[in-house]
């Protein structure tokens, strides 16, 4: 029996009912003659309170609200990769071939291709035990990644019968099995409500890093697989633009990128480029394995609330399979501000800068779906958050920044003197902290070089010293610096310049895999050496900048193909002939 | 349909509450007769039951609770349009004003708008050529970009929009046709009227649609206002194919409006007493800018708006910054050294000019000659910082020759007259002839293979 109330108030995207109707929270109803999509947030005996996912214009107090039984669900099977969704999963391209170039009130369509036919190959055989989390068949999604059909999670039983190997639609029964309360059919298609964390065998320690091929990130700031990172700056600090970069080169099988309260023509940039950019891991194209979730600026501003809920049950439906997948939710600060404005209108009381208490725990909540986990079928798999923050004014002390500062682990504080300075990725190092370092050491040391993290702190060194003797120099000038703390300025200026900055549009410098990170720190780090040494001999700075030498290192990123890692023997030839002539000339 | 109520319920300031409706939708158009003769519009901003709570987009002076009728319209807020409203001045809420008479109307369309489907949009990459060397150079506007101008009052906000406009429209290819939308909210006659006689000056005035809602005006007609001009705006650019500049000015008063109404809703309120909503509201403008698929048409914004206090992170140009494309900044103290536009490159971003720029639209230095720019004027500011403590005389020669180009930058690139229109090649070579003054070693931003193709010229 479905339940069905009246509309008594409307207030925006929100609708009350009176009476205690009986309907659930969190159920999903549908709202009004054009079928608005809603959901139940808060019960009392006198009303009934339903936030509605779409615009209320024309929506009438004496319309029907019907219940549908259960809470808002996404719809799990293969064709979600190289799509485009909004906030409740219904599907962009579709809508748009259907009604234009607006997306109309009260769409109807089939959140996923329900005619098209997958090729399947089933994996299980009559008589096996099989539980929640097993796979039972592969479906090849797209050329770059193969959908594993599970079954869903709380199910267990024996295989009755099975399909053939063949091409099925998502509702077609591939195999049977007998439960303890009779048969079960299984399909391509699991539902899983977006606000409950899919359930997982136990978790990991993060001890392996994403590997993003971003000298600043992979260096002095790491991310680990299933980890946290908040990515804080003020508007035009480039925050869209890390994240792109982010999601092209990160070493994730599967990215979920979620527009959150956006701008439209990002999104429409992310998915022409997306479906252009030859993925470097297997040449097919990157949004063959990406996901999309639109749910832009002028959309309804529940469904922006519900986006970040989607797109992280997707995430943990294909970390269930096994595959690594990064979340970019860009922004959170948008989600959060749409928790303010639904909280606004239920006039609850409001607490930090009209924020609701409730606040910190859903963000907290958001946070703790990410981790390295070992899935109910025994596979490994992570889903690692990432996820833009945009302050109000650019302050960082307020509410949202300051709430996801207590539950990440990797905060990459965005800086408005960087990026006018056109120094991007304008990441601050001072600011900025990453508290996987010491988790990721061992795995630094036995994959890339035993010296990398001493490297690190050693160039971080050099950055907070330069920080500290910038604030004399902002008193008295460079000039009247002794030598040595000139190097250390020099120095200081090569990494940020020559290591630090990186540009997302040069073919070489836009990714840059661990072993020339290394290289290039080594390099700076000898020239630093070499050049100490020198004015230890009392050579002035001033000739020592004759040389250009500076100059040549800096230009590494460029020069340096990152195939031909042996050229960085020269560079240390070129280290060392420099000391030489110097010492000559000046002996 | 056709039921009268006689009488209301409540009134406080612009908002009426009317009790016993039926069949009344949430943002349903109303119509008040009051005294039997005075026609008035409103608007249902909320229900319950049979309670309306009812905006007026007018004064409600004259109104009792007694004399008034009420009739429900059936429709929401909409606009009659056709190809006639070229040219045409009307009001806040579309109706015209130029005595000129009713226009006949070809569509009826919703101001409310729908979301543009971000897949039938279409990336903006065409460039738009506004003959200022700071915008062209630096945060080039592109074709379906929204880009705000961030000012202060007293700056030059106004003559800049204008000679945009100006520019803008008459460089452009002379095959396409281009077209204005004016919406004016809550702005001084003086600062309609200049608008009007520039575009009577420049020979656009035939082009340009104006809505114009004055500082006197009504505030709930100020919140409509940009919604019926971009409609028209919509309408103009994706049915009859044409360019639409969009100029909105002031946002400030528009968010103003909206608070004053807000707290009269008693609604709860979030930062400085602006709703909860801004946002969403700000959002729902700004995202009408854009390209679609398959259309000639194009809507380009260029809302101003002036930072309450010069703050830029109030929260009118905050929230602006994180909808919009990129933002124009002017700054009062290149304006009180008479540099116009006293733009301040700084903040000042485009953030679609990476994709329309370069070799196949610009020229292949373009993007390098910005980011130098850009870099070497941000040290100008460490520079004279250095030398507000230390003196001039005291800096470092390198430091000398950055005030030198701080100084020149600001004179010669930044500065312009106010109908001086600048092709992009003399942009360009204004910037390279400004980095002369920089030792070539200093120029860390540039290709080296361009800078040895340039660095000579």
């Amino acid at each position: 029996m479905k339940i069905i109330g009246k509309i008594y108030g409307i207030n925006g995207p929100i609708v009350t009912m009176r009476g205690n109707l009986g309907f659930m929270m969190s159920e999903m109803v549908y709202v009004g003659e054009k079928r608005l999509v809603g959901e139940v947030i808060a019960l009392t005996k006198e009303v009934t309170t339903v936030q509605v996912f779409e615009e209320t214009t024309g929506l009438k107090p004496g319309e029907n609200v019907e219940g549908t039984g259960r809470p808002l669900c996404v719809t799990l099977a293969p064709g979600i990769l190289n799509n485009i969704f909004d906030g409740i999963e219904r599907p962009l391209q579709l809508i748009g071939e259907k009604n234009g170039a607006y997306i109309p009130r009260g769409v109807t369509v089939d959140l996923l291709d329900r005619q098209k036919k997958w090729q399947a190959k089933i994996l299980v055989k009559i008589g096996d035990k099989v539980s929640g989390g097993n796979i039972i068949a592969e479906v090849p999604e797209t050329t770059a990644i193969v959908h594993k059909v599970m079954v869903p999670p709380k199910v267990e039983g024996i295989v009755t019968r099975v399909v053939e190997d063949g091409a099925y639609t998502i509702d077609d029964t591939l195999v049977t099995i007998q439960t303890e309360s009779g048969e079960q059919q299984l399909n391509m298609t699991q539902q899983w409500p977006i606000r409950i964390p899919r359930p997982i065998q136990k978790r990991y320690p993060a001890d392996r890093p994403l590997v993003t091929g971003q000298r600043i990130l992979d260096t002095l700031f790491p991310i680990a697989k299933g980890g946290t990172a908040a990515l804080p700056g003020g508007f035009g600090t480039g925050k869209t633009m890390t994240q792109h970069q982010l999601a092209k080169w990160c070493d994730a099988d599967i990215i979920i990128y979620i527009g959150c309260g956006e701008r439209g023509n990002e999104m429409t940039n992310v998915l022409e480029e997306f479906s252009q950019l030859i993925d470097p891991k297997n040449g097919s194209f990157m949004m063959e394995r990406t996901v999309l979730i639109a749910n832009t600026s002028n959309m309804p501003v529940a469904a922006r609330e519900a986006s970040i809920y989607t797109g992280l049950t997707l995430a943990e439906y294909y970390r269930d399979m096994g595959y690594h997948v990064a979340i970019m939710a860009d922004s959170t600060s948008r989600w959060a501000e749409a928790l303010r404005e639904l909280s606004g209108r239920l006039e609850e009381m409001p607490a930090e800068e009209g924020f609701p208490a409730y606040l910190a725990s859903r963000l907290s909540a958001f946070y703790e779906r990410a981790g390295y986990v070992e899935n109910l079928n025994g596979s490994d798999g992570s889903v690692t958050i990432i996820g833009a923050v945009s302050p109000q004014g650019g302050d960082f002390s307020e509410p949202v920044t300051q709430h996801t500062k207590r539950f990440v682990r990797c905060f990459l504080a965005l800086d408005k003197s960087l990026a006018y300075a056109r120094h991007y990725p304008a990441i601050n190092w001072l600011t900025s902290y990453a508290e996987y370092l010491n988790d990721l050491e061992p795995w630094y040391i036995a994959n890339v070089g035993k010296d990398f993290i001493s490297c690190r702190n050693e160039l971080m060194n050099i950055l907070t010293t330069e920080s500290r003797l910038n604030e004399i120099v902002k008193l008295i000038g460079s000039d009247v610096l002794p030598d040595d703390q000139k190097l250390v300025l020099e120095i200081a200026r090569v990494i940020r310049l020559g290591f630090l900055q990186q540009n997302a549009f040069h073919a070489e410098d836009t990714f840059v895999p661990m072993e020339k990170q290394l290289k290039m720190m080594e390099v700076i780090l000898y020239l630093n050496e070499k050049c100490q040494s020198l004015i230890g001999m009392g050579m002035p700075m001033a000739i020592l900048r004759e040389q250009n030498i500076f100059e040549k290192i800096i230009a590494i990123k460029y020069e340096v193909a990152n195939k031909e890692l042996d050229k960085f023997e020269t560079y240390r030839q070129l280290i060392d002939e420099f000391y030489q002539k110097l010492i000559e000339l000046n002996a | 349909m056709g039921i009268e109520y006689l009488g209301l319920s409540e009134i406080n300031g612009p908002l009426i509450v009317l009790e016993g409706v039926q069949d009344a939708f949430y943002e349903e158009m109303v119509e008040f007769v009051v005294e039997g003769n005075e026609i008035k519009k409103g608007r249902i901003v909320a229900l319950e039951e049979d309670k309306a709570v009812i905006q007026v987009f007018d004064t409600t002076d004259n109104m009792s609770l007694k004399n008034t009728h009420t009739r429900l319209t059936g429709h929401p807020m909409e606009i009659g349009l056709s190809e006639e409203i070229l040219g045409r001045t009307f009001n806040g809420m579309g109706v015209p004003i130029d005595g000129l008479g009713k226009i006949k109307p070809e569509v009826v369309r919703d101001v409310n708008g729908l979301p543009m489907n971000p897949c039938t949009r279409e990336y903006p990459r065409n460039y738009i050529q506004t003959g200022i060397s700071a915008i062209d150079g630096l945060t080039t506007l592109i074709r379906g970009q929204k880009l705000p101008i961030f000012s202060g009052n007293g700056l030059p906000h106004d003559q800049l929009a204008a000679q945009i406009v100006e520019q803008a429209s008459l460089g452009a290819d002379s095959e396409e046709e281009f077209g204005i939308v004016f919406a004016a909210m809550g702005v001084k006659y003086d600062v309609a009227e200049f608008f009007r006689r520039r575009f009577e000056e420049s020979g656009a005035a035939s082009h340009v649609t104006m809505f114009l809602n004055l500082s006197n005006d009504s505030v709930v007609e100020r919140l409509i206002t940009p919604k019926v001009a971009l409609t028209a705006a919509e309408y103009l650019a994706f049915e009859k194919n044409m360019h639409i500049l969009v100029i909105l000015t002031d946002m400030t008063s528009y968010a103003e409006a909206m608070r004053e109404v807000s707290s009269l809703k008693g609604e709860i309120p979030s930062r400085k007493g602006y709703p909860g909503y801004l946002y969403s509201e700000l959002a729902t403008l700004y995202e009408r800018a854009g390209i679609v698929k398959g259309c000639k048409g194009s809507v380009t914004q260029i809302p101003i708006l002036t930072m309450p206090n010069d703050d830029i992170t109030h929260p009118i140009p905050d929230l602006t910054g994180y909808i919009t494309e990129g933002q124009i900044v002017l700054e009062r103290a290149l304006h009180q050294k008479n540099v116009y536009p006293p733009i301040n490159v700084l903040p000042s971003l485009s953030r679609l000019m990476k994709d329309g720029i370069g070799e196949k639209y610009t020229r292949e230095d373009h993007q390098d000659v910005a980011n130098q720019l850009f870099s070497s004027y941000a040290r100008v500011g460490e520079a004279r910082d250095l030398a507000s403590v230390i003196g001039e005389e005291e800096l470092s020669p390198t430091d000398k020759k950055y005030l030198e180009f701080g100084t020149a930058f600001e004179q010669q690139f930044v500065a312009q007259g106010q109908n001086e229109n600048r092709s992009m090649e003399e942009t360009l070579s204004i910037g390279w002839q400004l980095l002369h003054i920089l030792p070539k070693e200093e120029l860390d931003r540039i290709d080296t293979r361009l800078l040895e193709k340039y660095w000579e010229e």
